[in-house]
């Protein structure tokens, strides 16, 4: 017995640290770290056939945005500087004067917000583009657009929790996005500004 | 002095070197994700300040637009080209990559499905609106343009 015992050796651990390199040096070649960002959106269903393609919404609560193949932007049939496109938007969405030419506001009742009830804006933004419009005009505007929700929901947060946005917990988050909704609409394709 | 200098310095033990490379190799299997898929378009994804972060990568399937890379150049023009999984395809494709991408996906994931539109700066809206028509004809309505983070104006 004590001769078997001699015979069992250690294993040599010195190849070891080569082995974990090499390990290591294959996860560091097959894959990637990088986070993937972006603007996330929700295409609208493609209307049946027989259904009316546009849905009526009164025009007080439409504001369009257009985009034209010279890249200019459009806010409601008027060229402005896209820097400025997100006021114009907030504007729209707030209607803090009750401006009959600005989207009607409705009481609705929100679970989970102090107060109860809340005047939820009406209002639909409809972005359109022309299919010379560069890309990247386009998720500016887009980037512009959510901005002013972001920006408006930042307040409403504000006002009633007495926190940003970003540090509500998810029932609070859920009663915000109920109260500012986030109604930006992808129109269907049209040529804007000509071929 | 004198004895110091006969002696060197005691080697440094190396016991502890596995050690260390396996806690870094931790740290890579668990921070990083496999890279699937070659790219054969080239893009500088355009600049937000309102991006979101894309949650649970297994849900997410790519689309590429922008002009062939270097190597395809000689083939394939500079004019954009849409990348589906390794090859360059049409917006014809798109039915059908959706559909087999879905087919991955397990029941109650595939409402959740994203798709994460990844296209060049200087694409034109037209490649883009029609494959936005043919997503939505492929009921992929969840998509998210990609865009990298910008730190404001």
């Amino acid at each position: 017995m004590p001769t078997n015992k001699k015979k069992v050796q250690e294993i040599n651990a010195g190849s070891m640290a080569d082995i974990a390199f090499l390990l290591l040096i294959f996860f560091l070649v097959a894959t990637t770290m990088n986070v993937d960002t972006g603007i996330q959106r929700v295409l609208p269903p493609i209307p049946e056939k027989n259904q009316k393609a546009e849905v009526d919404i009164r025009e007080r609560n439409l504001l369009l945005v257009h985009v034209n193949k010279f890249n200019q932007v459009a806010v409601a049939n008027e060229i402005v500087d896209i820097r400025l496109v997100k006021d114009r938007a907030k504007e729209f969405m707030l209607n803090l004067a009750d401006d009959p030419n600005l989207p009607e506001k409705e009481e609705t009742v929100i679970e989970g917000l102090p107060g109860g009830k809340y005047m939820v804006s009406k209002g639909v933004i409809s972005l359109q583009n022309d299919r010379g419009t560069s890309y990247d005009t386009y998720i500016r505007v887009q980037n512009e657009l959510t901005r002013a929700v972001n920006e408006i929901r930042d307040q409403v947060s504000q006002e009633k929790f007495h926190k940003p946005f970003s540090e509500l917990d998810e029932a609070q988050r859920k009663a915000i996005q109920a109260a500012v909704p986030q109604k930006i609409s992808e129109a269907e394709p049209k040529n804007v500004g000509g071929k | 002095m004198k004895k110091k200098g006969d002696k060197g310095l005691p080697p440094i033990s190396t016991a502890s070197l596995p050690d260390v490379i396996f806690m870094i190799l931790f740290f890579f299997m668990v921070s990083t994700t496999m890279r699937d898929q070659e790219l054969l378009v080239r893009y500088t994804l355009p600049q937000a300040t309102e991006v979101a972060k894309l949650e649970k990568k297994s849900l997410v399937s790519y689309i590429h637009i922008g002009p062939p890379s270097m190597s395809m150049q000689s083939k394939f023009g500079t004019t954009p080209k849409i990348q589906l999984n390794d090859s360059y395809r049409t917006t014809q494709d798109i039915l059908e990559f959706v559909a087999s991408e879905r087919d991955k996906l397990s029941e109650q994931d595939k409402a959740a499905m994203t798709v994460c539109l990844k296209a060049d700066v200087n694409t034109l809206m037209g490649v883009v609106t029609d494959v936005k028509q043919e997503l939505r004809r492929a009921t992929a309505y969840k998509i998210s343009y990609a865009a990298q983070k910008a730190m404001g104006y």
